[in-house]
């Protein structure tokens, strides 16, 4: 009787769809977070092992007894170097292709190869890129395994993420912009150097940041081009403590001394551990904000 | 005097407009020279490997002794760790393609606004842990973990590793899935709900057929990251190149594996330079990295399609 005088009450059919929609709904709420939440429990176990050595004190000092004491200064301040060497190679070049590929390109098939060569660069594994870099820079130009050559290493790597951030930096500037800046008489380049740069200058920055994280965090490539599980260098002034490392010398780095003091040493205090994985990881979260945070001030205060 | 040296400047870059086109050509190659040069390089630290090398030994024996005892002949069969690089690959995907797909439909169906910025910026946090970090995750968290639930002897094995590739390449699925479905017009969702059907019967009968081209192609990429993954699988997997004799036992989970990458990674320092071993390993790169172009050029041909676009 009911159902009758109601005609828009569900029906069995339409309830099943319902119950089945929300229980779908949650069940992939559910893998999302699945994804989020034990990492984010883990990282905070990671900085809560981490507490008793993180001081200021545990960054200012250099590793002595092999990491077992001390604190991690030297591969701090190596990571630092590399990613600034790394950064000055590929900056430029990433940021030449990544015009070149959406301003100068013709609309053909060597593009289009390009474009795949972009992106295949951007998925070789790591430890490819290891044996690359020992066999171009470490002993063809016979760089030695040294910082220069893990740098250029990492650069070669992570020439991808400049050169995408670039492309879609610069296809965001709208076509008008070109065309009013041509028909003043500009040249193709003048345009390309007085208009689109600076309206894109923003995502370009965004990807040299996120240039910068991928180089402090990777280990494979400089496992054979440089990196050293302990450096012997002179620490008489504040000099030697900010610049240890000439071009040529090998490095320690944060992110390869984590992997010594956590698989190769025996008898390693387990505060030493986490408190290399905390500053690391800190480091690359802090760099990570800092991009996500430009990307959403730039987005509130787009002009066009 | 500022404003001058920048007139300065902006006149001499002006002149320069013809050798900036051709150094901003070379640099647009650039990225195709670096993928024939690191071909060239690897090939020729492995030369003459190749054409002396046993590929048939290579390939279908697991008896890898880079190092043999006394008056022994080094042999080197890299099935084994080829089936411990496609074992880690095939049940890292068992979570990865579930989670990546599922997280990629709740963020652009059913998530409001504001959480779907929030789980996409979490979700970039997760992709930018290093690899170094979830190695470090899988041996000093998850080892001990996995060793007092299973009541194994060692925590590093193939399901460490497994869940530790598997939740490293989410992010890499998440997004190229969520792209996938973005680029499904609105009008088809819209005539999909206007005939009667649930958000569910649209999502499975409309969006996975309109974008599973992209979809595809988040999963191959995905198995891409999975083989090329170093560090955390060096870390996490324990390193024993056994081949199962039963590949469905469940027990498998909890053996130590090998991977391709591993390898690389732990035995270049005792390769000495230049000799056969050092060789064969620079061949498991040129192996790897065969992978790694051909997955990337697949999908980049399934989701872009095979004629070049019009745009």
């Amino acid at each position: 009787m009911e159902a009758a005088s109601n005609p828009f009450k569900p029906s069995a059919v339409e309830k099943r769809k319902t119950r089945v929609e929300s229980i779908v709904k949650w069940l992939m709420f559910g893998m999302a977070i699945l994804l989020i939440i034990p990492v984010f429990g883990i990282l905070f176990h990671l900085f809560h092992k981490a507490a008793p050595v993180l001081s200021w004190d545990y960054i200012w000092e250099s590793p002595t007894n092999r990491g077992k004491e001390g604190g991690i200064w030297l591969p701090l301040i190596g990571t630092f170097y590399l990613v600034l060497v790394s950064l000055v190679i590929v900056a430029p070049v990433g940021i030449l292709a990544g015009i070149y590929i959406n301003e100068y390109a013709p609309n053909n098939w060597f593009t289009r190869v390009i474009n795949m060569a972009v992106t295949s660069l951007a998925g070789v594994p790591s430890i490819v890129h290891a044996l690359f870099g020992v066999g171009a820079f470490v002993l063809t130009l016979n760089m030695g395994a040294c910082l220069l050559s893990a740098a250029c290493t990492i650069a070669v790597m992570t020439i991808p993420v400049i050169v995408t951030a670039t492309r879609e930096a610069l296809a965001a500037v709208p076509m008008a912009f070109r065309e009013a800046c041509w028909n003043m008489g500009a040249s193709k380049w003048q345009t390309i150097r007085t208009i689109v740069l600076p309206n894109s200058i923003s995502g370009i920055l965004t990807g040299v940041i996120l240039e910068i994280s991928r180089a402090a965090g990777e280990t494979a490539p400089i496992l054979f081009t440089g990196a050293a599980a302990s450096v012997a260098v002179r620490m008489n002034s504040l000099g030697d403590k900010l610049m240890p490392y000439e071009l040529d010398d090998r490095f320690m780095a944060l992110s390869y001394h984590l992997h010594v003091v956590a698989e190769k040493i025996h008898g390693m205090p387990e505060e030493m551990k986490y408190g290399t994985a905390a500053v690391l990881i800190a480091l690359i979260l802090l760099i990570n904000s800092f991009s996500i945070t430009l990307r959403i001030f730039l987005r509130s205060r787009k002009k066009w | 005097m500022i404003r001058k040296s920048q007139a300065k400047l902006g006149a001499f870059l002006d002149k320069a407009e013809k050798p900036i086109q051709w150094l901003i050509t070379l640099c647009g190659w650039s990225s195709i020279i670096f993928v024939a040069a690191i071909f060239i390089f690897i090939l020729k630290e492995s030369w003459p490997a190749p054409l002396t090398l046993n590929w048939g030994e290579f390939f279908f024996s697991h008896r890898w002794i880079p190092v043999p005892a006394e008056g022994n002949e080094p042999t080197y069969g890299a099935m084994g760790i080829m089936y411990g690089t496609l074992a880690i690959t095939v049940v890292s995907m068992f979570i990865a393609v579930p989670l990546g797909l599922g997280s990629a439909v709740y963020i652009s169906e059913f998530a409001t606004p504001k959480l779907k910025e929030t789980l996409k910026v979490l979700i970039e946090f997760l992709a930018a842990i290093p690899s170094i970090i979830w190695g470090f995750i899988g041996l000093v968290i998850m080892g001990p973990i996995i060793q007092k639930v299973f009541g194994v002897a060692v925590g590093v094995n193939l399901l460490n590793a497994s869940i530790v590739v598997g939740l490293m390449a989410v992010p890499l699925i998440v997004s190229i899935s969520e792209d996938a479905l973005r680029a499904v017009p609105d009008s088809y969702r819209e005539a999909s709900l206007a005939l009667g059907a649930s958000k569910w019967e649209m999502i499975y009968r409309v969006l996975f057929p309109a974008a599973k081209n992209g979809l595809l192609a988040a999963c191959m990429l995905g198995v891409g990251r999975a083989v090329g993954e170093t560090m955390a699988v060096w870390m996490a997997s324990g390193g024993t190149d056994n081949i199962p004799e039963n590949f469905f036992d469940p027990m498998l989970l909890l053996e130590r594996v090998k991977a391709l990458t591993a390898t690389i990674a732990g035995e270049m320092p005792e390769a000495v330079n230049g000799g056969e071993h050092y060789q064969v390993l620079f061949i498991v790169g040129i192996v790897l990295l065969t992978i790694s172009v051909v997955i990337n050029v697949v999908s980049d041909l399934i989701i872009k399609g095979f004629k070049a676009d019009k745009a």
